[in-house]
């Protein structure tokens, strides 16, 4: 009966599974060996934000929830986390874990609007909470290591660094020990797109109506994809907090509150649709200036300016590709190989080539 | 059985639906009416979707309204839409066994539920394909299974023969007339095409403008002078 293929592996998912472990491997082993430390270091901010697009690739793909406070909920992670390695001695993991929790909680308040609110409206409601986070990082500091609550010291003497885990220490270590973090979180949410949540989040995306005619409870699943969404951002907060080792308030000011906006089109631009959007994503918000900085001196004085390709990449990928580059560039590349090999056949069976 | 009384629903300054009050006793029923008459709005009443400002729907002895919205299809209330709702990028297999998961469904039960109902609809041998790649007419099949999948007791359909072509919408009307044997649900179609709800309803109700103008056994229904006037645009006699 065809319903038992689903029982079965189909051979594309084996050999799908199988070259992303050997992508995987490569990032883990060749990459950091291959790579100067600067550029590990790119690598290392590409795997935090793809966990932080993750969040947002599930909430605007899966569910149809626009949020446009994911960065300052990467802040508050970052902050949580550093005031836990701070103030107890608890393990890496437990510390990202904790993080994970607390900011959850957080983004779940904020998600509260969601219930009764879509669409501009929803956007709008999340950047303001990312407006009040941009105006609160800077008037309370990011714990350096003090005491009180806030944990943050103005003594020279002060501002001690994120420990990171002891088995990654180095750059190198750190960066393999981010991408393993962020494999987890991909996972996490492989497991819940193809789960009976997952099946929710569609329907509610259809529709609402429809998805309660269905039996879903929309309150909860919707409640819960701002949770998971922030339970994750929070896990790349901590690991943002030991990726920077130290961290000031200047990184996440009100002038940084455009990123949040840039976070969404370079989700939209990676694709909505894949859980390798987000990964996309991350390439175009962390990679692209680094080589474009790298490459133009242009970019080096004048880094907003892309925001400018941002703006022309988003519309492109809207007007040509709803479905994204992820998307988008294997289905170009594949045309242009056949326009390609088109074309030598026919060089090759014209006259002058018999000569 | 589904007892319905005094129902009145208000949007502001308009009534879409002014204290009606009809029976639906068993098997398939129509509700027909023009457009406007408020049979949506009927349906959204009894699936959870619009609060009515008075009234009361009873079913099978059950007072449905106090029921909450997503909570009534996992007491047996199903229904479709006019626009499809099947979800193009999963499976037939996935978007019937949603409404089964979401509708109490057990784990275990799922595959033998979704089966059974993709067995009714004739889909089995495509439960793996996309929705997106399917013809209107299967999508309107799916849409129907997704409706029956597991225990139903009321199954409302909203147009489901919208958009299909004559022969097609006969197919349609041979699956809908089963439901009632099939799964001892009791069917609520609404439809505007006449062929499909005399094929299909051994009674009807009328609509219009919110108020009942007419309710009993679908050919005496729909000769009713006063349906001919409202719903076929007869002209007066001055």
């Amino acid at each position: 009966m065809a319903t038992g293929k689903a029982l079965r592996i189909q051979p594309q998912t084996s050999a799908r599974a199988v070259a992303i472990s050997a992508l995987l491997l490569f990032c883990l082993l060749a990459l950091p060996a291959l790579l100067s430390t600067y550029w590990v270091k790119v690598l290392t901010a590409v795997a935090i934000f793809a966990v932080v697009a993750l969040g947002l690739n599930l909430l605007f793909g899966r569910v149809g929830l626009v949020s446009l406070g994911q960065i300052a909920l990467l802040a508050v992670g970052s902050w949580i986390a550093a005031r836990l390695f701070f103030l107890t001695n608890m393990p890496f993991p437990v510390v990202l874990l904790l993080t994970g929790v607390l900011t959850a909680a957080i983004g779940t308040l904020v998600g509260l609007p969601a219930l009764r609110l879509s669409g501009l409206h929803l956007a709008l409601i999340t950047l303001m909470f990312a407006g009040v986070i941009a105006i609160v990082a800077p008037t309370t500091n990011f714990p350096n290591g003090g005491s009180g609550v806030l944990g943050h010291t103005e003594s020279s003497s002060g501002g001690l660094v994120v420990r990171r885990p002891g088995i990654a220490e180095s750059d190198a270590a750190y960066f393999r020990y981010t991408v393993i973090v962020a494999a987890i979180m991909f996972l996490l949410a492989l497991a819940h797109v193809a789960s009976k949540t997952g099946r929710a989040w569609a329907a509610i995306r259809q529709s609402e109506p429809a998805a309660l005619a269905a039996g879903v409870n929309t309150t909860f699943y919707k409640l819960y994809a701002f949770t998971l969404a922030s339970f994750m951002t929070g896990v790349a907060g901590g690991l943002y907090a030991g990726y920077v080792g130290r961290l000031y308030s200047y990184q996440f000011s009100g002038a940084r509150t455009i990123d949040s906006v840039t976070l969404l089109a370079t989700v939209l631009m990676g694709g909505i649709f894949s859980l390798w959007g987000a990964v996309v994503a991350a390439l175009l918000q962390q990679l692209l200036p680094a080589l474009l900085q790298n490459w133009f001196a242009f970019f080096e004085t004048n880094p907003d300016f892309l925001l400018v390709l941002f703006g022309v990449g988003v519309l492109q990928v809207l007007v040509t590709a709803p479905e994204g580059l992820v998307t988008q560039l294997p289905r170009d590349l594949r045309n242009l190989g056949r326009l390609l090999s088109r074309a030598v056949r026919r060089v090759g069976r014209s006259p002058g080539s018999a000569t | 059985m589904i007892e319905v009384e005094r129902l009145t629903v208000r949007f502001g300054g308009v009534t879409p639906l002014d204290a009606v009050t009809l029976t639906f006793p068993e098997g398939t029923c129509g509700l027909i009416g023009p457009n406007g008459a408020g049979k949506t709005t009927f349906l959204n009443v009894l699936s959870g979707l619009v609060r009515p400002v008075a009234g009361s729907v009873r079913a099978f002895g059950e007072d449905l309204l106090r029921i909450t919205d997503f909570r009534r299809a996992r007491w047996g209330l199903r229904r479709t839409f006019q626009q499809e709702q099947a979800i193009q990028r999963l499976s037939i297999f996935d978007n019937v066994g949603l409404v089964q998961e979401h509708c109490g469904g057990s784990r275990g039960s799922r595959r033998r539920d979704v089966e059974r109902a993709l067995e009714f609809i004739g889909l089995e041998q495509l439960a793996d394909e996309r929705v997106g790649m399917l013809s209107a007419r299967h999508r309107r099949l799916v849409e129907v299974a997704r409706a029956v999948v597991g225990e139903p007791r009321v199954v409302l359909l909203d147009e489901p023969g919208a958009g299909l072509p004559d022969e097609e919408t006969e197919h349609l009307g041979r699956v809908i007339r089963r439901i009632p044997e099939a799964f001892g649900a009791l069917v609520v179609l609404v439809d505007h095409d006449m062929s499909l709800v005399s094929g299909c309803c051994g009674m009807t109700a009328v609509l219009d403008f919110g108020k009942v103008i007419a309710s009993g056994p679908t050919n005496e229904v729909l000769r009713d002078e006063h349906v001919l006037r409202a719903y076929l645009g007869t002209e007066e006699q001055v």
